[in-house]
């Protein structure tokens, strides 16, 4: 067993000193969201949860697309829904530890590291097997699903009453703990996919070529779905496990529609997440409904208006007039 | 761009006194260390070896074809030379170093069958030639230099007009060009081209190989997987002739001449029902 000591300093130690910054950053969002909220009369700016809740989501808008365009171009959309189960089972162990030696470590920290141990191991399996397949990523999801309810009911009563909030996401619960993790994971993975742009868009695109030309595939199918679980998480928190995957795939979708480059259909994703963050958190305070759910089904809408929109383009067919040139030997 | 590289691995060679290894490397034009070269090659994905027995070797400044019936082991020759796959016995070597080593892809320029992107992703054709640029830059970004390059080998390829297009778009001739054209911004000494002309009209096929023996006057090195004969004979200097295991390897004119072509094919036709032979 690990010892209790580790998980002590872990949960008091080195993540406030790393975390203080961030939680200075926290305090100067929310005086700026109050300012805001007097400026406009907005009620629902009057509370600290919701300044959270809208920083969370704004990050969600960014890091869910962009991860998910890489994922969904490549057919991978399933590979979300797996490793939220899985990040369902790392909350079950973080509950579970709390549970058993009374410690106060975020069940989001342990759903970080189920979640990566998960999405590592789905890799290593494809690479095994030669592909991705349904069947595989089935099995992870329903393995850390299993995990999870297991690890819950055998710690029933006290630990069965916070379970829905992790199952469909909460605005309410978003602690300025778990608003930092999610700070800390923005940074991660915003700054890993500026870094390894070039490489993530040859990989997704032409995995053969991108071999070719010196890429290491493996090693950036590795990086790929570890990110992937690192958003899964942080975005779990107002989403919710069942419902996460969504945010990484229904933006994307419907900026591909409506796209002609790689760079524009990045825009365009973030643009629709954002809106359906903003609006869905909105409306859900209003109208008093979860706002996992509601983004989802904006988002939904969103989509069905871009294949509109797409498929009124395709019929305009606005690109009839390009000449193609003739193959010239001279300029080689 | 060529000339440049020559001057500077020149220059290494004189100060550097060590040898074979380091002139592959350096400089695989001009020497006589061979850009490809298998031994005693055999791989299967069963038990049964889809090739076996090869042994290759592709100096600089050379211009080879490869042909072969379907099934003939062409694609996955092709792999174990570029390193995609190990070889199950002999050895494979890329530049002087075992194949699947090998990690310089600015040397190496690849254009695969069939556009392999049938994927409904958004993207350009600029934005696919620019990959040709990545194994340059690496984690940095694109600068004026290499979109110089990119606009190049748009205009070399006559698809300019088509640059800002989304390439699932175009048609599978257009879309063969925009991979080309990225193989061209990638300044290879290596290009590999599988089957590159399928689905390309014949006006522009004549074209395409007119463009490939100027590259291949400017020194670079050519290696073709081609099922039609016709555009072998007409263009490259070498013929490998391949079913399973090498039955030519030689000079155009002698393959032209040899019976391989009649024993290969004719194998083949016999185990693929005759269906390979088509176009041959």
């Amino acid at each position: 067993m690990i010892p209790v000591e580790l998980f002590a300093a872990l949960q008091a130690g080195p993540l406030d000193a790393v975390l203080a910054p961030v939680y200075w950053l926290l305090a100067l969002w929310s005086d700026l969201l109050f300012a805001v909220g007097d400026a406009t009369g907005l009620g629902f700016l009057d509370y600290r949860f919701m300044h959270r809740a809208i920083l969370v989501g704004l990050c969600i808008g960014v890091m869910a697309p962009l991860i998910g365009t890489f994922l969904v171009h490549r057919q991978l959309a399933l590979i979300g829904d797996a490793l939220a189960h899985t990040a369902f089972a790392g909350v079950a162990v973080g509950l579970f530890l709390n549970g058993v030696f009374s410690l106060g470590v975020s069940p989001y920290l342990t759903a970080v590291v189920v979640a990566v141990i998960a999405a590592l191991l789905i890799e290593l399996i494809s690479e095994a097997t030669d592909a991705y397949n349904d069947v595989s990523m089935a099995i992870v999801l329903s393995t850390g699903f299993a995990l999870g309810t297991v690890l819950i009911s055998l710690n029933a009563g006290g630990l069965a009453v916070g379970i829905n909030q992790y199952l469909f996401g909460n605005l309410s619960t978003v602690s300025a703990e778990n608003a930092a993790i999610l700070l800390v994971l923005f940074a991660v993975i915003v700054g890993t996919v500026a870094l390894t742009r070039n490489q993530l868009l040859y990989v997704t695109f032409d995995e053969t070529a991108a071999a070719v030309s010196g890429i290491s595939v493996t090693w950036y199918n590795r990086v790929m779905v570890m990110l992937t679980a690192l958003v899964v998480v942080g975005a779990m928190q107002i989403m919710g496990v069942i419902l996460v995957a969504a945010m990484l795939v229904v933006p994307v979708a419907g900026a591909a529609q409506v796209s002609r480059s790689f760079s524009e259909s990045l825009l365009v994703s973030v643009v629709l997440a954002e809106l359906a963050v903003l609006l869905g958190i909105g409306a859900s305070y209003y109208g008093e409904a979860t706002a996992g759910g509601v983004i989802v089904l904006v988002a939904v809408g969103i989509y069905v208006v871009a294949v509109g929109i797409g498929t009124v383009r395709a019929r305009a067919g606005e690109d009839a007039a390009a000449e193609l040139g003739s193959i010239d030997s001279r300029e080689a | 761009m060529s000339a440049l590289r020559n001057g500077e691995s020149a220059e290494s060679a004189e100060s550097a006194d060590t040898g074979v290894d380091d002139d592959a490397t350096d400089d695989g034009r001009g020497s006589s260390d061979p850009l490809v070269e298998l031994a005693d090659v055999e791989f299967g994905y069963t038990a049964t070896p889809v090739v076996e027995d090869i042994s290759l070797r592709i100096d600089p400044g050379e211009y080879v074809a490869i042909v072969g019936p379907n099934g003939s082991g062409k694609s996955t020759l092709m792999k174990l030379i570029l390193g995609l796959l190990r070889p199950g016995e002999g050895t494979a070597r890329l530049f002087g170093e075992p194949s699947h080593a090998f990690d310089d892809g600015a040397r190496i320029g690849y254009v695969a069958q069939h556009a392999s992107a049938s994927k409904e992703m958004p993207i350009t054709v600029r934005e696919v030639v620019k990959m040709g640029r990545f194994p340059h830059v690496g984690f940095g970004r694109l600068s004026a230099a290499d979109h110089r390059i990119v606009d190049e080998a748009l205009a070399t390829v006559g698809m300019t007009d088509f640059a800002d297009r989304r390439v699932t778009k175009l048609s599978g001739g257009q879309r063969q060009r925009a991979f080309i054209a990225r193989a061209l911004a990638g300044e290879a000494d290596l290009l590999v081209l599988d089957e590159p002309t399928v689905g390309v009209d014949a006006e522009s096929v004549d074209a395409f190989y007119d463009l490939l023996e100027a590259l291949n006057e400017e020194g670079i090195t050519i290696l073709l997987i081609e099922h039609d004969l016709g555009a072998v004979t007409d263009h490259a200097r070498r013929v490998v002739c391949l079913n399973r295991e090498v039955y030519f390897d030689g000079p155009t004119d002698e393959f032209v001449e040899s019976d391989a072509l009649a024993r290969a094919f004719g194998t083949a036709a016999s185990v693929a029902g005759g269906s390979g032979g088509g176009r041959a």
